[in-house]
């Protein structure tokens, strides 16, 4: 695999072997030194167009793990803010020679175009409503702990599917990955032809939401009533909100974050037992090592930008080898 | 009013004003123009600016004349353009008249139209003198300049329309913008009856489809990006229609590219409006899949619709409800295409293939007859007031020298537009305009032809 640019392009046997890696580098996560040696000398850029707290946190804090180089550019305060083009920014930033381009874009096939322009591995880290790949992988990585296989379970996501590139991505890892996807939200919110495109159900309340094994709530942005696609934030909150008279005991909940309390999930479920919210963000850092290693480490080495010498295998810096 | 039919050549060209002086034979020509209902072999003779003989093959004499061995090639009347973007003023790294016109030429078109969507726009009559006067020294083919509907295309007050008819305005669009406000639509349409001027309408409710930046469907729900509703368009062409049929004015509408638009064409015709409307090459040969790539050269306003789409608009062709093919050419420099597709500027050109393309994927696998597309590839003269190019002894010589059997890669040889923007760039057709002459004069020699046969 050369680039993670979308859920699409991905086959079962690849979330597999990146969830079985992320499982690796979760054993190393829990001895004291938690480093490995696996990327040293190596570079890898996070190009940040959009605000990000747990994808870019979580992508510098697993190259660093990796013993990689990291440098982290955000578009405020950068030579983004001066008109710079997509295209010279990485053109500036492929001249240092990185191994990989982690890039977050407010629009879709940013990923994809960028692969165009530079010689290193690049991992989209969230492209407009398009996709968030990562975000797709942590989640199912966080199901597999917790279920084993997907095969077989009955998943919704519910909440603001338009908007959402999560959304878009996990229907389709965890369709791959054999589960069967209902998304539900407002008619408004649900893009026409979306069922079509992505394979999955589609309803527009909650009453069968009782044949869910997990429900994955959806960010509701305010600002989505001032464009008229619900009449309020209460009337969304009444019809679609995750509360402990919704959510069965046996139902697993889970959260891209960050939430807005009390609207798309009331808080006692959110601390509640059947939360899996602060296990996607510990899988996060796990898997983001496991997609750098998947494209920096494990494959095929890359013409001309990698030697042919052996990857040391994930051994902690301090241990003996 | 009803518009005074014009020749096309009445346009502003290098031509403009002198005596067409190149004398040409054709020799043993394949001619088609079903409109005069001509077709045979023939030797075709063009002296002193007309066709002035279809001679018996090798029967074609004209003293002085270049005589080009045509043998297995057809000759059409020459095509018409009524929707293209010049670019002209403000827009010259994208394209100008000179580079804008010989694409025109080398796509096989005797004539075109310009719309007025620059930088400024073109919305006074000082404007149009200084286009015209422009064209009459750079333009390879003659042209007319549109002007707008509304001052600045702000869509609020009237231009001066019957100053802009007087200077010479080919007729009035704000393309690029619909013109929102109902009340100003009608109130063009009522000024129409003084000025006289056609007016070209760029369909699309705002409502309906701001923010968006393909069509909506399957395609887009997949890519996550807003989509264009095929309403947003065809609502807005049954107001319009619904006005004009009120008003008992004439209105052009611009680029169809849905189902819908061709219905509410279809029943306005049917209720006697008159209404006039065109189709491009793109809309008539691609769909929203090939945006699946996100690659911006399938971005342009309308959008590439669905399948079932695109099988209307080719039965509006057929059928006339669709008058006339024009290529929406709109050149982009590359800065502006290269940048991820939400971002990219809407538009591609289309001159330098429009007819190789639609003979390729229409007239070749037998969906469309040759005779259909070549009428409707000059028609879209008339809702001008303009005379379409026809073979007809004693009319102006405007035509087109075709060989159907020609195969190339579209870019391949590079471009005469200044601008690299085709949705087509690489696609292998069958069909290339070898000759174009317009208002008597040569005004494209395809390059390899050229070669071949000099002297």
């Amino acid at each position: 695999m050369k680039d993670l640019l979308t859920i699409e392009d991905l086959k079962r046997a690849d979330v597999q072997r990146i969830t079985a890696r992320a499982e690796s580098f979760a054993e190393v996560g829990r001895r004291d030194i938690k480093k490995v040696p696996t990327l040293r000398g190596r570079t890898v850029v996070n190009l940040f167009y959009e605000s990000s707290t747990r994808t870019s946190s979580s992508f510098e804090l697993a190259a660093k793990r990796l013993s990689a180089d990291v440098v982290t550019v955000k578009a405020a305060g950068s030579s983004v803010d001066k008109g710079e083009s997509l295209k010279d920014t990485i053109a500036t930033l492929s001249a240092y020679g990185p191994e990989a381009i982690v890039i977050r874009s407010p629009h879709a096939g940013a990923a994809n175009l960028v692969t165009g322009w530079t010689d290193a591995a690049v991992i989209n880290a969230g492209d407009g409503k398009h996709e968030h790949p990562s975000q797709a992988l942590l989640d199912v990585y966080t199901l597999q702990q917790r279920l084993g296989a997907l095969d077989g379970k009955k998943i919704w996501i519910v909440g603001d599917v338009l908007h959402s590139r999560v959304a878009r991505s996990c229907a389709m890892a965890f369709q791959l990955m054999g589960a069967a996807v209902t998304v539900c939200g407002p008619p408004t919110l649900i893009p026409r032809g979306f069922s079509e495109a992505v394979g999955c159900e589609v309803a527009y309340d909650l009453s069968d939401l009782g044949e869910a094994d997990v429900v994955y709530a959806l960010r509701m942005q305010r600002e989505r009533m001032a464009e008229s696609f619900v009449p309020s934030i209460r009337e969304y909150a009444a019809r679609y909100q995750i509360d402990s008279r919704r959510l069965g005991s046996r139902q697993l909940l889970m959260h891209p974050g960050p939430v807005n309390r009390g609207i798309e999930l009331s808080p006692e479920v959110i601390d509640g037992p059947s939360s899996l919210i602060t296990a996607q963000v510990e899988s996060g850092l796990v898997v983001r090592m496991a997609i750098l290693y998947e494209l920096l480490a494990g494959g095929e080495p890359r013409g001309g930008v990698r030697s042919d010498e052996e990857l040391p295998a994930p051994t902690p810096i301090g241990e003996p080898a | 009013m009803s518009p005074a039919e014009r020749p096309i050549s009445a346009l502003d060209w290098r031509g403009s004003g002198a005596e067409a002086e190149d004398v040409l034979v054709l020799r043993r020509a394949g001619i088609l123009d079903p409109a005069a209902g001509i077709e045979g072999v023939h030797d075709v003779v063009v002296r002193a600016g007309k066709i002035a003989e279809l001679a018996a093959p090798d029967a074609g004499e004209a003293p002085g004349a270049e005589v080009v061995d045509a043998e297995g090639l057809s000759v059409f009347p020459a095509f018409f353009d009524p929707h293209v973007h010049l670019r002209t003023p403000g827009g010259e790294d994208a394209e100008d008249i000179a580079t804008g016109t010989r694409a025109a030429a080398a796509g096989g078109y005797c004539g075109l139209l310009a719309m007025a969507n620059t930088d400024p726009p073109v919305d006074d009559a000082g404007a149009i003198v200084a286009l015209r006067d422009r064209a009459r020294q750079e333009a390879a083919v003659p042209t007319g300049f549109l002007a707008c509907v509304t001052r600045g295309m702000r869509g609020e007050e009237l231009t001066e329309m019957a100053e802009l008819a007087d200077a010479g305005a080919a007729g009035l669009s704000d393309d690029g913008l619909p013109i929102t406000s109902a009340r100003v639509l009608r109130r063009a349409l009522q000024y129409q009856r003084l000025a006289g001027l056609q007016i070209a309408l760029h369909e699309e409710d705002p409502e309906l489809s701001a923010g968006s930046a393909m069509h909506e469907g399957v395609v887009s729900a997949a890519l996550g990006i807003a989509g264009i509703p095929s309403v947003s368009e065809s609502t807005m062409i049954a107001r319009d229609a619904t006005l004009a049929g009120y008003e008992d004015a004439r209105l052009h509408v611009q680029h169809l590219s849905a189902r819908e638009s061709v219905d509410a064409v279809a029943a306005a015709k049917a209720g006697g409006i008159a209404v006039t409307c065109e189709a491009t090459p793109h809309h008539l040969t691609l769909t929203d899949e090939e945006v699946k790539s996100l690659d911006s050269r399938f971005k342009m306003n309308p959008p590439l619709r669905s399948e079932d789409d695109r099988q209307a608009l080719i039965e509006g062709l057929r059928s006339g409800t669709i008058d006339c093919v024009a290529t929406d050419h709109a050149p982009h420099p590359v800065e502006h295409k290269e940048v991820p597709f939400e971002q990219a500027a809407m538009g591609v050109t289309g001159l330098e293939t429009a007819f190789s393309v639609l003979y390729t994927e229409l007239v070749r696998p037998g969906v469309l007859e040759l005779a259909t597309l070549v009428e409707r590839m000059g028609a879209g003269a008339r809702p001008f007031g303009l005379v379409p190019a026809t073979l007809a002894p004693d009319s102006e010589a405007n035509l087109v020298l075709f060989d159907a059997e020609a195969e190339w890669e579209v870019g391949a040889d590079g471009w005469e537009s200044r601008s690299h923007n085709s949705c087509f760039t690489g696609l292998r057709l069958r069909g290339r305009v070898l000759m174009t002459v317009a208002g008597g004069r040569v005004a494209y020699r395809q390059r390899a032809f050229a070669m071949a046969v000099a002297p």
